[in-house]
């Protein structure tokens, strides 16, 4: 291959990875999740803050709410109900490294919902919450 | 008795005070684990003290890391390329095995080491609000996170 054709194929190839592993924000996180809840139910009618926030708030059967951990303000800071070990707060009003790597988002959830409701969540209710803590302000 | 043997003698005998030494060192007070890994820090430490390798031996880490879904009740499941690369680290620096002829043990709070190394803290501190759980390592040894346990930095919560 021609060195300088070689070099600026090199080049491409690592502003991709770069773009690809950039940071997301929020607002692609929330779309989508609203791509995948269309998927999930063609009844999907976007999200909702409140919902969210009843969501965040409540036990769903076992003996933890999301706001065990987080408490019942998000814009605080949270405590491991176990082990004490503090939890930077989850409004990314108050963090703005929330809600910025998908694949951080998933793997919490994944945790975060078996431990809480004993199942996966679903993308339409993983939203609401999202949602609920985006309109959350200082 | 002949100069070679005298020296044999001197030179085992300071090699044996070295072993002894060396061998004790786990029950060293004043501890700084400096063994580290990204992966192991970021995940392990999102929900608790990354604790040191040294403190349960290689079957307990292979054990835990391979129950990651039911880690003590809660899912702290990860990726297999992430779960791999810190087992292997895991293992890599983990601690002698002093029971092993039983099943591993799960919780370093369980290990002889542990469990002598505490004897002196009374009930109740480890009753105390702000200790909560014995896997609070943080709750007294104040510098746990950067892997220094000496009683230089024990501050024992009133």
């Amino acid at each position: 291959m021609n060195p300088l054709l070689y070099l600026f194929a090199t080049a491409v190839t690592a502003a991709a990875v770069t773009i690809g592993a950039a940071a997301q924000t929020p607002l692609d996180i929330r779309q989508s999740l609203g791509a995948a809840a269309q998927r999930e139910s063609a009844d999907f009618a976007g999200f909702s803050a409140q919902r969210g926030e009843a969501f965040f708030k409540s036990r769903h059967g076992r003996d933890w709410s999301c706001a065990s951990c987080h408490t019942a303000n998000p814009l605080a800071a949270g405590r491991h109900v176990k082990t004490h070990k503090d939890i930077a707060p989850m409004a990314p009003a108050a963090n703005a490294e929330r809600f910025t790597r998908q694949a951080k988002v998933e793997k919490w959830f994944r945790r975060n919902c078996n431990d809480v409701l004993g199942r996966p969540c679903t993308a339409a209710e993983k939203g609401d919450v999202i949602v609920y803590l985006m309109s959350l302000k200082q | 008795m002949h100069h070679a043997s005298k020296l044999f003698i001197a030179a085992s005998l300071v090699l044996g005070v070295v072993a002894a030494v060396f061998a004790d060192d786990d029950d060293d007070d004043g501890r700084l684990y400096t063994a580290s890994h990204p992966a192991w820090k970021t995940e392990c430490g999102g929900c608790h003290v990354a604790y040191p390798p040294r403190l349960l031996p290689a079957r307990s880490w292979r054990a835990l890391m391979s129950d990651l879904d039911n880690h003590f009740g809660t899912d702290a499941s990860l990726d297999p390329q992430a779960a791999a690369d810190i087992g292997a680290f895991l293992e890599r620096n983990a601690g002698r095995d002093r029971t092993p002829a039983a099943a591993p043990v799960l919780r370093i709070t369980e290990t002889p080491w542990f469990v002598r190394e505490h004897d002196e803290v009374p009930a109740r501190v480890w009753q105390s609000a702000k200790v909560a759980s014995r896997s609070n390592c943080a709750a007294c040894h104040v510098t746990a996170d950067q892997g220094s346990y000496g009683e230089g930095s024990l501050f024992i919560p009133k």
